[in-house]
């Protein structure tokens, strides 16, 4: 159980987490969602243990997370970044590589390098120079880079900011059908998710944040609801229902004309 | 932006294989420069001869007739300490440069540019002329290595004040690096200069070994001095490499990876500063080997740290050793400070790397 307990944090008096709750269990997926400066990444930012909180804790198996030492810590959850820029030639698959544990021998290494880049449809991209390559390229690699992380840890969980980010939407499937064989084979994953709909198809779980706080959380089904896209984004959507879940179509909204929230 | 960068400094792909191949390359030259350094001077000495002088030598049998006796006198006397001090010295600016790169990630980051070199000269002009007055009072130890001990503890200063004035959340823009260095090197070398002009101590060396560098003195207690530096610097660069590599990325990856982020760059910048110091102790101020070497590495045998430290060691060794080469026959007898040799390799090379870069240097 990887858990987030009444955290809180506080940057010069203005809240950007209020006392927020999250639990991650093996073999569950949550998604977080919001609009723009919800405090979504601040979460994900303190449950990597890359940020502390001002004010709660963050628990990994019932341990506080700075009692943890970093190496036992990488081999318990990986983390996905919003955006990696590198400035020295790594090749990509390099790159991936440097996730990888010291006590993984060379050849076990590369091959799981292989598979990683495999999983995200980047292996013909191996031998080229990271820096080149696209925006969703780049996010791609990234993300075989926290695979090969979380393969050769145990009961690992993934935290991803925003993986679905420039990448088109074969790619966005596939990330998300990634999320789900993690969390199938017994991970965890906590994903950052702009995307309502794809939110409502990837999680077991889904926690809205508006200005820092929770404003909803459990199943998708149970959530989602035309209330609550109107308090969230200031947007009246309708959701529908498709046979896997809530669904709900922004092209459907009509611009106000007053001024006011957005109708469908 | 710092795509740009990328971009601009790397081909689109590198073969697989090509490390190994660049790593004997530099192996190789450094060899050739080693021979052709004990070789080319005044006397000429053939390699075969160079290389029975050092069999012999090191048997500890010495011809004590003619022409012979001469050769070895030159060869292992005179020659042998001043290439093994401009390996040494070499080996530890190219290396020292990939690690100092490696915290700023940033490949402009040269001991020489940023200012790190300039504040240990300081250091160790203000310890000749301050120091030798205290040094009986210090423990022998202190007192001995008081030299490299001061200009090491001027790099480490220069370092961690340019930490403090360029980075920001861990990440430490091209021009604020390049400004800041350029402010601490001026006024260091404004405080070398001041302390030189005010002193009239027999033994301080002229302003242009300390601005522009030398390995003419050399000899075996100057070796032996920097010598323990080199070491501590070249075995901790190794056990670097991994946390180097992953510090690429990013400080929260790194951290994410399992590294702990703020001890490796404590250790990181106590080993460039010691190794800088040590260099700069000994043979002044030298520009440019820090840069120009780790970056012809990283475009050709690539950017993973334990292959780019191997290559820094062989191939900084070497540039070194030919630029002393070169600095002591053009103009034979007299002798061309190192500095301006390796200026005039690594300057167009930094200007070619800064037109490269231009997009992030907002140019």
């Amino acid at each position: 159980m990887y858990q987030a307990k009444s955290v809180q944090v506080t940057v010069r008096g203005k809240a950007i987490l209020a006392d927020v709750d999250l639990r991650l269990a093996l073999g569950r997926v949550v998604a977080v969602v919001g609009a723009n400066g919800a405090g979504k990444s601040t979460l994900l930012k303190v449950m990597a243990g890359e940020r502390k909180p001002t004010g709660g804790e963050i628990l990994l198996d019932e341990r506080p997370l700075p009692s943890w030492p970093v190496a036992a810590l990488a081999r318990r959850r990986a983390v996905l970044p919003q955006l990696v820029e590198i400035v020295f030639p790594f090749l990509a698959a390099e790159v991936v590589s440097l996730s990888l544990p010291p006590h993984v021998d060379r050849k076990s290494g590369e091959a799981l390098v292989r598979r990683a880049l495999a999983a995200v449809e980047m292996e013909d991209f191996a031998d080229r120079i990271y820096g080149t390559l696209s925006g969703g390229e780049k996010q791609r690699v990234q993300l075989a880079r926290v695979l090969a992380q979380a393969w050769t840890g145990e009961d690992t969980y993934l935290l991803l900011d925003e993986p679905t980010a420039s990448l088109d939407l074969a790619h966005q499937l596939l990330i998300l059908r990634l999320a789900r064989t993690h969390a199938e084979s017994g991970g965890g994953v906590m994903l950052v998710l702009h995307d309502l709909n794809l939110a409502s198809m990837v999680a077991d779980e889904i926690l809205a944040l508006k200005n820092g706080s929770r404003i909803a959380a459990g199943p998708p089904s149970a959530i989602i609801t035309n209330d609550l896209i109107a308090a969230l984004y200031g947007v009246r959507g309708e959701v529908r229902g498709v046979p896997d879940g809530p669904f709900i179509l922004p092209q459907t909204v009509r611009m106000p004309a007053d001024g006011g929230v957005w109708t469908t | 932006m710092t795509t740009a960068v990328a971009r601009a400094t790397a081909t689109h792909a590198r073969p697989v294989g090509r490390g190994a191949i660049v790593l004997a390359g530099a192996g190789t030259l450094l060899v050739l420069a080693i021979l052709g350094s004990l070789a080319i001077g005044p006397v000429v000495i053939s390699p075969a001869d160079v290389l029975r002088i050092l069999v012999d030598g090191a048997a500890g049998a010495r011809p004590t007739t003619g022409t012979a006796m001469r050769d070895a006198i030159v060869v292992l006397d005179i020659r042998l300490p001043r290439t093994v001090l401009a390996v040494l010295v070499g080996s530890t600016l190219a290396v020292a440069g990939a690690i100092l790169q490696g915290v700023f990630r940033n490949p402009l980051a040269d001991p020489g540019i940023v200012g790190v070199s300039t504040g240990a000269a300081f250091a160790a002009v203000c310890w000749i002329v301050f120091g030798y007055a205290a040094a009986a009072h210090l423990p022998t130890f202190v007192a001995a290595a008081g030299l490299p001990l001061s200009a090491f503890l001027g790099s480490l200063v220069t370092i961690v004040m340019l930490y403090r004035l360029a980075t920001r959340e861990g990440k430490t823009p091209v021009a604020m690096l390049l400004f800041a260095g350029i402010a601490l090197g001026a006024l260091a070398a404004a405080g070398t200069g001041l302390v030189i002009f005010v002193a009239s101590d027999q033994q301080l060396r002229e302003f242009m070994f300390w601005t522009l560098g030398s390995v003419g003195g050399a000899n075996w207690t100057k070796v032996a001095l920097v010598l323990p530096f080199v070491l501590i610097l070249l075995a901790g660069s190794v056990s670097l490499r991994r946390g180097l590599d992953a510090l690429a990325l990013g400080e929260a990856e790194a951290f994410h990876i399992g590294f702990d982020v703020q001890w490796l760059k404590r250790v990181a910048i106590v080993l460039v500063a010691a190794g800088v110091g040590a260099a700069v102790a000994v043979a002044g101020v030298v520009g440019f080997v820090g840069l120009v070497v780790p970056h012809l590495l990283r475009l050709s045998a690539g950017p993973m740290h334990g292959r780019l430290m191997i290559g820094c060691a062989l191939l900084g060794g070497a540039l070194m050793t030919a630029s002393d080469i070169f600095a002591r026959t053009i103009a034979s007898p007299a002798e061309l400070p190192i500095g301006v040799v390796t200026a005039i390799i690594g300057a167009p090379y930094f200007l070619f790397l800064i037109h490269r870069n231009r997009a992030a240097l907002g140019g």
